[in-house]
């Protein structure tokens, strides 16, 4: 039989009470319904049995709900916590919020708004207790970094799970410092990144912040996935979880292209008869055929004449430019729009695929 | 003059990395070049031949190509496709290019 999630409600209103516990026991999900008038008698309920849920006013007599509310968050980080209050003030909002609450709402005077909250609850209810870092949405927290880095955004994420919190920072784009438990740069984002769940919060960026982070976001977000996935699954990593991180990975490689606005790249390994592996193009084969014959002939022309091997081989056509990089294990063709800048583009195109099978 | 030939002798050669310009019809015929007479034609049809050669396999692999480049450690072919042939600049490298 499924176990039914416990929700605490907490006002010092009775008939308050009464009403609510009537509304959410009409939820889909069936939850069980436990009441309060105190806040101190919440925390020892909450001692003394886990809960899902927490739905506590904010004007209360002896403990307000933000104080209660402050010693849940340290003390029982994976409880969901809703503030309900007929306050209108902005400051509580945001005092909330920095808190960590998952949802702040005014009492519901329409059928209307009563409909929504009731909704929102029974989301909060739902979700997966060991998945999602809680903010104002619920996302992992490398999508999170990943979609700050993406949109070029510059912020300092909080990022808080019960007592602990860390902090990373974004400039432009690019992931530069991170700091959290006494630890600093590397070692810190690798830690953050740990937490399985949480809430974070964006604060203003930091001009002139120090930077000691210089890999690039994505390769360290791929380093720390795998890493993850090792611990999760050290030897039996069954299919689904294979084809999650396969999709994972190439979500990366997506992301890094964009970032780096490239068009496509699709890598050739060097044994014979492998085949090569594209990323935002369709002709992924005919490609790896064109880079196969182009190494050919490049190691027949660099044989005959003595010139070298081959460092890189550059080409355009009217809207592309291309590069082709032959490295140790694998050869790589990367393809850049022919409008963009076309300086440098061997470096760029080097410091695209330097990450690309971390 | 024959007797001077006695002291003259034959010293190993160096094969130098051939400089200039070649242009190439769609069958690899040279049709002028400003490459020194020392690089024999053999080599530069090896060139053309490769070089027109990739621009046809890259049109087959939905790239059609108008320009390449091929850096080798010690020398540069770019080569700009004309009409099915193509004009091939060759540009050895040494201490004071061999960034370009």
């Amino acid at each position: 039989m499924e176990s039914r999630h416990k929700v605490l409600i907490v006002d010092d209103d009775p008939a308050v009470l009464e009403l609510y516990r009537d509304l959410l026991a009409q939820l889909p999900s069936k939850p069980e319904i436990f009441t309060t008038t105190s806040g101190s008698r919440a925390l020892s309920m909450l001692k003394s049995e886990p809960f899902r849920l927490l739905l506590c006013d904010l004007k209360m007599p002896k403990m307000d709900g933000l104080q209660v509310l402050s010693i849940v968050r340290r003390s029982f980080p994976e409880l969901r916590t809703v503030v309900m209050t007929a306050v209108h003030n902005e400051e509580f909002r945001s005092r909330a919020y920095a808190l960590g609450v998952d949802l702040f709402w005014l009492k519901p005077d329409t059928q209307q708004n009563m409909e929504m909250f009731l909704q929102c609850v029974e989301s909060l209810l739902g979700r997966d207790e060991e998945s999602g870092f809680r903010g104002v949405q619920s996302k992992s927290l490398m999508d999170l970094i990943q979609m700050e880095c993406l949109s070029q955004s510059s912020t300092v994420l909080r990022i808080t799970r019960g007592s602990v919190n860390g902090r990373i920072w974004i400039s432009s784009g690019e992931l530069i410092d991170a700091e959290t438990e006494g630890l600093r740069g590397e070692p810190a984002f690798r830690r953050i990144l740990e937490w399985k769940s949480g809430t974070f919060e964006n604060l203003p960026a930091e001009n002139g912040r120090e930077r000691t982070i210089n890999k690039p976001a994505n390769a360290l977000l791929l380093e720390a996935a795998q890493a993850m996935d090792e611990i999760a699954a050290p030897e039996t990593q069954s299919s689904e979880e294979a084809e999650v991180a396969d999709h994972r990975k190439t979500v990366w490689r997506l992301a890094s292209l964009t970032r780096a606005g490239a068009d496509f790249v699709v890598s050739l390994p060097q044994e014979p008869q492998s085949k090569a592996e594209g990323w935002g193009t369709e002709a992924t084969q005919e490609l790896g055929v064109w880079m196969q014959q182009a190494l050919e002939a490049s190691n027949k022309l660099a044989h005959n004449l003595q010139a070298g091997s081959l460092t890189s081989l550059e080409g355009r056509s009217l809207d592309l430019r291309i590069v082709l990089l032959p490295e140790d294990d694998k050869t790589y063709l990367v393809g850049w729009p022919a409008d963009g800048p076309s300086t440098q583009l061997a470096e760029k195109s080097k410091q695209l695929v330097s990450s690309w099978d971390s | 003059m024959g007797f001077l030939s006695l002291f003259s002798k034959q010293s190993p050669g160096v094969q130098v990395l051939p400089s200039g310009t070649v242009t190439v019809d769609r069958n690899n015929k040279i049709l002028a070049t400003t490459v020194s007479s020392a690089c024999s034609e053999d080599v530069l049809q090896e060139i053309g031949d490769h070089v027109l050669t990739l621009f046809r396999q890259a049109r087959k692999a939905q790239l059609p190509l108008s320009e390449l480049t091929l850096h080798f450690s010690s020398l540069k072919i770019t080569a700009k496709e004309m009409r099915g042939g193509a004009i091939i600049f060759l540009a050895p490298k040494h201490t004071f290019n061999a960034a370009s």
